[in-house]
């Protein structure tokens, strides 16, 4: 499997705390990563440097083999090919509707292949019914999908998933879930990171998991011997639920 | 004529002031640099700059003696313009500051990782404040539609060419036609109301 994304020895501060200190880790194509760890671990920090969004303080971060820098243009025209879900569902204040057509209309698409675009994600999330209301007004779990397809939307070929499906009910957690199975399964040229606290949704997504604990990366594995037999014994601690933090 | 001219002059004003100040104040507002809080503290400070001082200014600058003399539009609803575009423009700039600095962070933070580019995020941004945009500009119509000094310095009170409906209560007031000017008054607030009503209307339209 080749990789689409890779970080080598990353460090990121703010200010005088170091929420990521000398992280290499990569995601391959087809693959969904889970990255687990408590609270405070450094997980969001990790996805942000992954999206662009961040430059490193040190180490580097390569994107289908090239090494790239936050800030720049090239990170500007290769960041249209990731999809970020955020922890906190966000609507912009306008219908539901131009909140899906938003990133496409910011990739500069045609307003009619937006149109059918943004039909067919409404249908899928069952938002169709919703589509000219407010977005602001929707309920939490139809904010949560919406924000989910507003992401999905573009299909972007790198999707980081930050604790995409907390605070939902069974029913949507299962969609949106599947949602993530599918897209993954439909084009081998994907990659999706998972962060999550949930150990029973990596378990039932995840190909590998990496456990991250202060900022570090403490054990990578793929999910079986991540939960049967790990290495660092923190692991082994984390999964059975005996990790006191 | 009078009306009219009063509509116009106020009209141009908020609309130059508010194509400076939006902007301007959108970038001081979202922008991270030194010397930020100072800043803000003039254009807020600026709020109370006297109209009297703005028509000063203006009438300095295009009297026959001054610098800027040989346009020769002192005395012009132009000059009235620039004068009141001067009040305008800290007015709008800090209540633009105040709004787009109103739009959650984490609204800043969604529309990034959605994949837009700064430009395309702090439009964004601007279109989240839209309310308060607009509100921007209904107080700075508001100002100039009810500043008489600066109009009155640089303007004049030309009949049929520059008395605006401040000027002429003024006028009205001073030679004694009380009438007259509680009329104009009514005028003047009733055509503050008309484009307050519009902007209003332009505030609450649902951003679909």
């Amino acid at each position: 499997m080749t990789e689409s994304i890779r970080l080598d020895s990353v460090t990121k501060r703010y200010n005088d705390v170091t929420a990521v200190r000398d992280v290499s880790l990569s995601a391959s194509k087809g693959e969904v990563l889970g990255i687990l760890g408590p609270s405070g671990a450094g997980k969001s920090t990790l996805l942000r440097l992954m999206d662009l969004l961040e430059a490193p303080d040190s180490g580097s971060i390569v994107m289908n083999g090239k090494p790239v820098d936050a800030g720049t243009k090239q990170a500007a025209d290769l960041r249209r090919n990731i999809g970020m879900v955020l922890q906190k569902p966000i609507a912009l204040n306008r219908s539901v509707t131009n909140n899906l057509a938003y990133a496409l209309r910011i990739r500069g698409w045609d307003e009619s292949d937006i149109i059918d675009r943004v039909r067919a994600e409404m249908e899928r999330f069952g938002l169709v019914d919703r589509r000219h209301k407010n977005a602001r007004t929707l309920s939490g779990g139809e904010m949560q999908r919406l924000c989910f397809a507003r992401v999905m939307i573009h299909s972007p070929d790198i999707l980081l998933l930050d604790e995409f499906a907390a605070n939902l009910d069974p029913a949507n957690v299962a969609l949106l879930e599947e949602r993530v199975r599918q897209y993954a399964a439909e084009d081998c040229r994907r990659s999706i990171v998972l962060v999550t606290h949930n150990l029973f949704q990596a378990k039932r997504m995840c190909d590998r998991i990496a456990l991250m604990w202060g900022g570090e990366i403490v054990e990578v594995a793929p999910k079986k011997k991540f939960f049967e037999n790990p290495d660092d014994e923190r692991t082994g601690a984390f999964v059975k639920g005996e990790l006191v933090y | 004529m009078v009306t009219l001219l009063s509509l116009y002059v106020s009209g141009i004003a908020t609309i130059l002031g508010s194509a400076i100040g939006i902007p301007l104040g959108a970038l001081i507002g979202l922008k991270e640099f030194g010397g930020k809080g100072a800043v803000k503290t003039v254009t807020y400070t600026l709020y109370g700059f006297p109209p009297v001082l703005s028509g000063l200014l203006i009438y300095y600058l295009f009297s026959r003696s001054g610098p800027l003399g040989s346009f020769g539009i002192l005395f012009t609803p132009t000059a009235m313009i620039l004068a009141e575009t001067l009040l305008v423009i800290p007015l709008v700039t800090g209540v633009t500051i105040t709004s787009v600095m109103e739009v959650d962070r984490s609204v800043k933070d969604t529309v990034r990782a959605l994949g837009a580019t700064s430009r395309q995020t702090t439009l964004t941004i601007m279109r989240e404040a839209w309310v308060g945009l607009v509100m921007a500009c209904m107080i700075g119509f508001g100002r100039v539609i009810a500043e008489v000094g600066a109009a009155y310095l640089v303007g004049g009170n030309i009949e049929g060419k520059t008395r605006v409906l401040t000027t002429a209560i003024m006028l009205e007031t001073r030679m004694g036609n009380f009438g007259w000017a509680i009329a104009l008054g009514a005028v003047l607030l009733s055509v503050a109301m008309a484009v307050f009503f519009f902007l209003r209307l332009l505030q609450e339209k649902e951003m679909l």
